[in-house]
This record gives structure tokens, C-alpha cells and sequence, in this order.
């Protein structure tokens, strides 16, 4: 992926177009699991699978959400901002900046593999919805918590894991990588927690190492990063250590740009600019 | 269009830089790899994020909004503070590379303990006394000259040699006070100018745009703002003045030189149609070997040209 490439729209003629946020109304909040919303709204995006969203929630701040829907977001509870967007009901109004960043690319056809844990579903649903996603490892802590279940049953072969082993196969959604042929998928969509994110790039590479095939770069991984604009301008997502912009260059980046970047599963940066640890969130 | 004649080096404000376009502080500075990135990608030099004496979450969200032919932000100087030293372990061979340090404090000992960190590891200071939505600090201290000066010295003497810029703020009846006073307290140059104060109103939602209430106006709609202020500290003072306001093409760099600049600044345009190319986007089109075209001229030849008119 030459992200460089990707940022060029044209010319460059001094013209700056403006990123509005849209003020929509939330028309209806669906309670998926005991700790993630759906909130839809009245008004539809263009977008593609894995672009995101920064949402305003007035009076609060301002986060980045990926795209569940052309006009949902899914929510979990996580800080202060998902705190507040819990407190709103139908009729309240946000913000939304949409659709920012790249999504997943996925050419024209082939078999799309989609690996998933907890809220980590959201981006991923679209591929569902547009028919594209041929099988889909759904990875949670437990029963009660499996985003979208039925939903992806229904378009996919969903194949599930729960921590506690409630349903599906106990223990971890990377288990269920070595029941699936991974070198029959031309895509291979990844989003969780960074760490079952690390472990998933780990049996790619595992397996592409067995196999002679590379199927590092055939995963496509959407990153979570602390941001300020979402716009690709202030830097306070820029990954380690190529200085690549989450909100810009990604959310999605190729698994082989992924694992150049060391801080991948290890470390991120909070508000401050500081390093935290660790760089699962 | 004017062009410029290539030369191996380019030196403004005591700083030797591969251009004359450098990334403005603020602008994908918060980490090392980022200004690594931008250097790579043709930065004539590089400005940190604002470094100050304690760790800054910044203001709540929305800190930026983009608008037709400007930015408005109020990012409240988020910063990690002393951590910020380590970042600068990701610039490959440092000590060759065109980086400057943005500062920032609400004193002459803030500005002197926060250079301290960086002397020895950077090109040259720049001093921000003109974030205009960060209470205490910035153009706090840029509207009142007494302070600037203070300031100045204080980092001047902390900084171990190496030049130091001040950054202005546009938001005075007279730029050129702070200019005269950072002038006399030894600053190498003037970067002219940081953020025109602005604001916006959701009036769907009767409220302000940006989390803080009001904020700083960058991008093309504050270009003639940058000329003008540029323009009058060329009268006023003799050191070299850094352009900075809204340069998105090769033809305002020239323009930005014309009223005085010795180099210029970039930050909003990464957000034009070049993206984070804009550096070399600009010098393919700005530079040309000497000869090349009746319309090339050596940049000493237009800096401040336009004041003989």
C-alpha cells in the first residue's frame, strides 16, 4: 500500500475543501449487548467497509467511531464521550464527520475472510451487509456479549469463540483461524482488541512462512488510535515507526505495514503525546 | 510564474534548511516518526509540536474544523512536555536534519527550563507567544512586548548558541511592537504569523463549533492577513522574517518572499489536494536551474522586493 499514493486526489491548485460535521438526529438506539450500542441516524453516508466517522457529542468532545451502517454507529462504553452518547435517546442530536480515512479493500471479488473481537465487529459489518464476507471468526468474552450474531449468521459462515466457553469455542477467535483453509481467502479482515490483532498477524505470518505464500500483506488490520482532528492534520495518531497517519493513511493498513510498526500491540500515545502502555484498547 | 534558482542550500533565520518550506509547529509534530515522514518527504525543515513545562491534555473535542478555504483549531497545546525529548530518538541522523524546537511557557523560566532540554539535540528555537486559546501561555505573553522580551532573552541565553525564532500573533493593533521587542533581546528571526482568532456557531445545534468556544483561523482566508503582517515587519525590523498563513502553492511562496520572508512555513496545506506531499509538490514547481526560463530569479533578489514599488 503506498499510502502517499493514496492521499493524492489531484493537482494541487491552493484549494482546501472543507470537512463538515453533519448534524443528524439519532432515530433509534438498539441495546446489542449489555455494554455496546447501535445508534442510527437520520441521515445516510457514502462509504466503504472500515471507514470511519468522528462523532461530536455536544457539550463533551469529539471521538472517532467506525461506520457499522451508512447511518449507524456501535458503540461501547469505553470513557467520558461513549459515557454521554449512552445518555442520548432518539430525538438528540450529533455531529458526524464522515466517512473519514481508508476502508478495507477488497478488489473486485474473491473470498473475504473477516476475523473479529468484541465491539471490533462494527467496521466489518458492512462486508456482511453487501454480501462480500465469506466466512467471519466473531471472537468475545462471553455469550451475551456477541455483537450482531444472528445478523452474521445469516450472510456468513460465523464461526464463534467466547473467552468463558458460553458459546461457541472456548477460548480464544485466533483458535478458529486453524479450522478455516486461510490460503483460499484473497482477503483477510481483521478487527479487535491490538492484542488478538497481534496474534492474528502472528499466524499469518506462521502460516505464509509453511506455505511459501504471502498472506501477511493479504490481511488488512483497522487500527484504534487516540485522535484529536481525524483529519490527518494535528499527528496525534501517527504510528511508530514510519509516522503513518491512523486517521489519514489508515484506519486499515496492510498486515505488512503493520508489522513494521513497533508499537503494533505494545504502546500507543494518550492526549498528551505521551507513550502509555499497553497498546491494547 | 517567478521561479526560484536551485541552490544546495537554503539558510533563514540562522537555520541551514534543504528548502524554503518548512512544516509549521503544531502540524504532525507530535511525534518524532511523523516529523521523520515529512522530512523525508521534501520538509525544507521541521517544526515541533509546542513543547511547554508540564504534560497538556489539550481542549476537549472539536479541536479542529475544516472549513472552505481555512482551518479553524483549538487544540489547547496538547503536549507530553520533557517526554517529548525521547521522540526526537526516531529522526534518523538528527544531527544533520533541519529541526527546530517549538516552546512554549507562562515565563522567562519556563522558556529557559524547556530549551535546556532541547539545546544540543536541535537546529533552533521557535518561541510560541501566539496560541491564541491557551490561557496563560502564547499570546498571552506575544501581546505584551515587555514579556516577549523577557522571554526572548530567557531562552536566547538558555539555547547554547543556536538561533532563536519568535513566533507572532496577528491578533494586536501592531505586529511590529512584540517584533522590535523580540529583536532586541537577540532572536534570530520573526515568524509571522500564528492563528487569526475566530470562531463558529453550529446553529443547528446553538452552539460553538470547536470544544473550547473559540479558536485560531489558519489556511488560504488568512494568506493576505500573512502578507500584510509580513510585509510590515519587513519595514520595521532586520532580521529575517519567516512567512507563515495559508502558503499552499509555489506562486505564495514567491508572493510571501516578495513582501519580505526569507522562508516560509506550511501547515494547513497538507490539507490541500498535494496532502503531505505538498512540500515537494511546491518545489518541483518552484525551483528551476538558473537560466531556465527568463522569469528565474535568486531568492536574495526577491525578498522584499515588492517594497520598492
Amino acid at each position: 500500500m503506498n499510502t502517499e499514493r493514496n492521499e493524492k486526489n489531484g493537482r494541487n491548485n491552493g484549494s482546501l475543501k472543507a470537512i463538515p460535521s453533519e448534524i443528524v438526529r439519532i432515530t433509534r438506539v438498539i441495546d446489542e449487548t449489555p455494554s455496546v450500542k447501535t445508534f442510527e441516524f437520520d441521515k445516510d453516508f457514502e462509504f466503504k467497509a472500515g471507514q470511519f466517522c468522528m462523532v461530536w457529542v455536544p457539550g463533551v468532545d469529539e471521538i472517532p467511531m467506525g461506520l457499522s451502517a451508512a447511518n449507524a454507529i456501535t458503540v461501547q462504553k469505553v470513557g467520558e464521550a461513549t459515557e454521554a452518547l449512552f445518555k442520548l435517546n432518539a430525538g438528540d442530536k450529533i455531529g458526524i464527520k464522515a466517512p473519514l480515512g481508508n476502508g478495507f479493500s477488497i478488489g473486485n471479488g474473491g473470498r473475504v475472510l473477516a476475523i473479529a473481537g468484541g465491539v471490533g465487529a462494527a467496521p466489518l459489518r458492512p462486508l456482511v451487509r453487501s454480501g462480500r464476507c465469506t466466512t467471519f471468526l466473531l471472537g468475545s468474552r462471553t455469550a451475551s456479549e456477541i455483537l450482531y450474531g444472528d445478523e452474521l449468521a445469516q450472510g456468513t459462515d460465523l464461526r464463534i469463540a467466547t473467552d468463558d466457553g458460553t458459546k461457541g469455542h472456548h477460548g480464544f477467535v485466533t483458535d478458529l483461524m486453524k479450522e478455516v483453509d486461510l490460503l483460499s481467502y484473497n482477503s483477510i479482515c481483521v478487527c479487535g482488541p491490538e492484542i488478538m490483532m497481534r496474534g492474528v498477524l502472528r499466524l499469518l505470518k506462521e502460516k505464509s512462512e509453511d506455505t511459501n505464500t504471502d498472506l501477511v500483506s493479504r490481511g488488512q488490520f483497522s487500527l484504534v488510535r487516540y485522535m484529536k482532528c481525524g483529519v490527518g492534520i494535528c499527528g496525534s495518531c501517527c504510528l511508530d515507526p514510519e509516522g503513518l497517519r491512523v486517521c489519514r493513511d489508515g484506519p486499515v493498513f496492510a498486515g505488512d505495514i503493520v508489522e513494521k510498526s513497533r508499537e503494533f500491540g505494545t504502546y500507543s500515545r494518550d492526549a498528551s503525546g505521551s507513550r502509555t502502555m499497553p497498546g491494547g484498547h | 510564474m517567478v521561479r526560484i534558482e536551485k541552490t544546495d542550500k537554503v539558510t533563514a533565520g540562522g537555520v541551514e534548511l534543504r528548502n524554503h518550506m518548512i512544516l509549521a509547529a503544531g502540524i504532525l509534530g507530535t511525534t518524532g516518526a511523523s516529523l521523520n515522514r515529512i522530512l523525508n518527504l521534501g520538509a525544507g525543515g521541521v517544526i515541533t509540536k509546542s513543547i511547554g513545562p508540564e504534560p497538556k491534555t489539550g481542549h476537549h473535542g472539536p479541536t479542529v474544523c475544516v472549513l472552505d478555504g481555512a482551518v479553524m483549531n483549538a487544540m489547547g497545546l496538547p503536549n507530553p512536555s520533557s517526554n517529548f525529548v525521547s521522540e526526537l530518538d526516531a529522526i534518523e541522523d538528527i544531527g544533520s536534519k533541519p529541526v527546530i524546537a517549538s516552546i512554549f511557557g507562562g515565563n522567562p523560566e519556563d522558556f529557559s527550563k524547556v530549551a535546556s532540554w532541547f539545546a544540543g539535540r536541535v537546529r533552533g528555537f521557535e518561541l510560541n507567544v501566539s496560541c491564541p486559546h491557551a490561557e496563560g501561555y502564547g499570546a498571552q505573553i506575544g501581546c505584551n512586548p515587555d514579556l516577549v522580551y523577557d522571554c526572548t532573552k530567557a531562552a536566547v541565553k538558555a539555547a547554547g548558541g543556536l538561533p532563536v525564532w519568535v513566533k507572532l500573533t496577528p491578533n494586536v493593533t501592531d505586529i511590529t511592537a512584540s517584533a522590535k521587542s523580540a529583536e532586541r533581546a537577540g532572536a534570530s528571526a520573526v515568524v509571522a504569523i500564528n492563528t487569526v482568532k475566530a470562531m463558529r456557531i453550529s446553529t443547528e445545534l446553538r452552539r460553538p463549533m470547536l470544544g473550547n468556544g473559540t479558536g485560531g483561523l489558519s489556511g488560504p482566508a488568512v494568506f493576505p492577513i500573512a502578507v500584510r503582517c509580513v510585509w510590515d515587519l519587513y519595514e520595521a525590523v532586520k532580521i529575517p522574517i519567516i512567512g507563515c498563513g495559508g502558503v499552499m502553492t509555489a506562486d505564495n511562496v514567491v508572493e510571501m518572499m516578495m513582501a519580505g520572508a526569507s522562508a516560509v512555513e506550511i501547515g494547513s496545506g497538507v490539507l490541500g489536494l498535494s496532502g503531505v506531499n505538498i512540500f515537494k509538490d511546491i518545489a518541483a514547481e518552484l525551483y528551476a536551474d538558473a537560466g531556465e526560463g527568463k522569469d528565474t530569479v535568486k531568492a536574495e533578489d526577491i525578498i522584499g522586493c515588492a517594497h520598492e514599488y
